[in-house]
């Protein structure tokens, strides 16, 4: 009876030991650690050698043009990416919201990308920006428009690779709204076109507020997701031309083996930003967005 | 208007629809297309669309331009080490929080959250560092082992495991059912959705990562094929486009076979994920 009652208090922390081995060691020590480097001047070579600077690194990143350049590209990289697939899913889900097969046929469809490795899409978009060879200009040229230089211009590069993500991941905010809007009661509508409302105050008035925390939720998801945007920039100009696309993490990625005290430092900014943002947005959360 | 021309409003529709659909697709065509063409026929003006006889020598170029076999191999050993591991890890820790009060519980949930908001672009500096450390920075490990708590997974399992009636569970005890045996055969055949849905998304998550393995990773015997598709702008030459998006077929071809075949789970997966 004993050794059952021992069980049974021992049982639930044995249950949940595995997992929390390895959030302490793969996370919260490595967290830990990056702050300890972040204080150091590290030495790759030579560990032993490292030397203890304090804040130096932190002060460095706050005076270096490169840094503010990268913490720029990234917030807009994340505004223009947030607002353009906020607005181009929603209006999308609102026209294929009804459950019909074409429907489902051509949401299914616009998902594809979002499960495809950031390596082909950014391989793909590549060649079809490519400025001379590419389909882009090809077809622009065919409407009569003007063509771009794509990737290739630091006027252009960032906003080229703001619409490859918002290309990639509309599908999946969209198959969230869809559903969402399907929940919504119908009831309500027919509430609504009683008082003979307008489709635009309908939409705003009852649409909008009834989906708002699916909303919210992809507006969360989304920022915290731009902020570490890395992939795409790698892959498609490795932070040029003339670091027009430099992001956080790749600003931390260049740094990575030449001077890992101060790339972990940046590190340490950046968990702060994501830290930050979550905050707020759980703050906004429990004030402002209506529940049913 | 709509009531004169129903049927031109549904075929309109129904062209404007297919539209948006090639907008999402047409770029897989236009990888395959050019796959499938000569060196000549990517550089003419217009584009070539279809090409005039298939190239399949293409593939057999981007496949002997890196050691294939091996990139092959290890994203499909990396890839399954995770999502065995994870769900041996997770399932009974979701067993834990779901049906369990117990001292701390609150605060070791509140962990797996942590873990959640905190990403490998944070951690990865220390993490390659630790592998070094620990003298497996070479081996396929540093891509499998920090991988070994999906938070994501005990958060949707725990969700699940906490619908299952406690009357049902007391029952079972009550028949001196043991706890391994509750949860094998009544915890988890109820919970089978999320199993599927944990594991896709490790499935399609891992054998796409490019960050991970890109920072952690030194040697070509260790990459997996993400990298190594990446690798091909490199040795094959920038302007080489048919033999890129042939590699790049092949990294797609696996995730979009499955894809098509179970669309219909997959999408169900993705939008039970974002809105529980």
């Amino acid at each position: 009876m004993d050794k059952h009652r021992f069980m049974k208090a021992v049982l639930p922390y044995l249950l949940v030991f595995p997992a929390m081995f390895g959030i302490a060691v793969f996370v919260i020590y490595p967290v830990l650690y990056l702050g300890y480097l972040s204080f150091y001047k590290y030495n790759l070579m030579n560990p032993a050698k490292s030397k203890f600077v304090g804040l130096e690194n932190y002060a460095a990143i706050f005076a270096r043009d490169d840094f503010y350049k990268s913490l720029f590209n990234t917030a807009v990289y994340t505004f223009g990416t947030v607002v353009l697939t906020l607005a181009i899913s929603l209006a999308i889900a609102v026209w294929l919201k009804r459950s019909t097969k074409l429907n489902a046929f051509v949401q299914a469809g616009i998902f594809t990308p979002h499960i495809v490795s950031i390596v082909s899409i950014s391989l793909v978009w590549l060649w079809m920006m490519e400025p001379n060879l590419g389909f882009l200009n090809f077809a622009l040229k065919s409407l009569g428009l003007p063509t771009s230089q794509w990737l290739q211009s630091s006027d252009t590069a960032l906003l080229s690779v703001i619409i490859v993500s918002v290309w990639q991941g509309i599908g999946y905010y969209v198959l969230i709204i869809v559903a969402a809007l399907q929940g919504i009661s119908p009831s309500i509508y027919e509430a609504a076109s009683l008082d003979n409302a307008s489709n635009w105050k309908v939409f705003y008035k009852i649409t909008l507020p009834m989906i708002s925390p699916q909303l919210f939720f992809i507006l969360i998801i989304m920022t915290i997701g731009s902020f570490k945007v890395f992939d795409t920039v790698r892959m498609m100009t490795n932070g040029g031309p003339n670091n027009a696309t430099n992001t956080i993490v790749y600003y931390i990625y260049q740094n990575r083996t030449t001077n890992i005290g101060y790339a972990s430092a940046t590190g340490m900014v950046l968990m702060a930003i994501i830290g930050i943002l979550t905050f707020v947005y759980f703050r906004m959360l429990a004030k402002k967005v209506h529940y049913q | 208007m709509t009531q004169v021309f129903p049927i031109a409003r549904r075929v309109l529709e129904y062209v404007l629809k297919l539209c948006l659909l090639m907008v999402f697709i047409f770029p897989f065509l236009w990888m395959i297309s050019t796959s499938l063409q000569t060196f000549r026929e990517t550089l003419a003006y217009p584009p070539t669309l279809v090409p005039a006889v298939p190239q399949f020598v293409n593939y057999l170029t981007a496949l002997e331009a890196g050691p294939f076999g091996t990139y092959f191999k290890n994203s499909i050993i990396i890839t399954l080490s995770i999502i065995v591991m994870q769900m041996v890890v997770l399932i009974p820790a979701a067993y834990g929080f779901a049906k369990y009060s117990f001292r701390g519980s609150g605060f070791l949930f509140s962990l797996v959250l942590l873990a959640f908001m905190i990403p490998g672009q944070v951690t990865f500096i220390p993490v390659y560092l630790m592998m070094a450390d620990w003298g497996i920075g070479r081996t396929l490990l540093p891509q499998i082992i920090p991988f070994m708590t999906n938070a994501f997974g005990i958060f949707l399992l725990r969700q699940y495991f906490k619908q299952v009636p406690e009357e049902l569970i007391e029952a079972a005890r009550l028949d001196n059912a043991s706890e391994l045996k509750i949860l094998w055969k009544l915890m988890l055949p109820m919970s089978k959705p999320a199993l599927a849905t944990i594991a896709l998304f490790s499935f399609v998550s891992h054998w796409n990562d490019y960050f991970w393995p890109l920072v952690m990773t030194d040697s070509a015997a260790v990459r997996p094929l993400t990298i190594g598709i990446a690798m091909l702008r490199e040795t094959e030459g920038i302007s080489n486009w048919h033999v890129i998006m042939a590699g790049n077929v092949i990294l797609v071809l696996p995730i979009l076979l499955v894809y098509i075949f179970c669309s219909k789970q997959i999408v169900k997966a993705f939008v039970y994920s974002g809105i529980k």
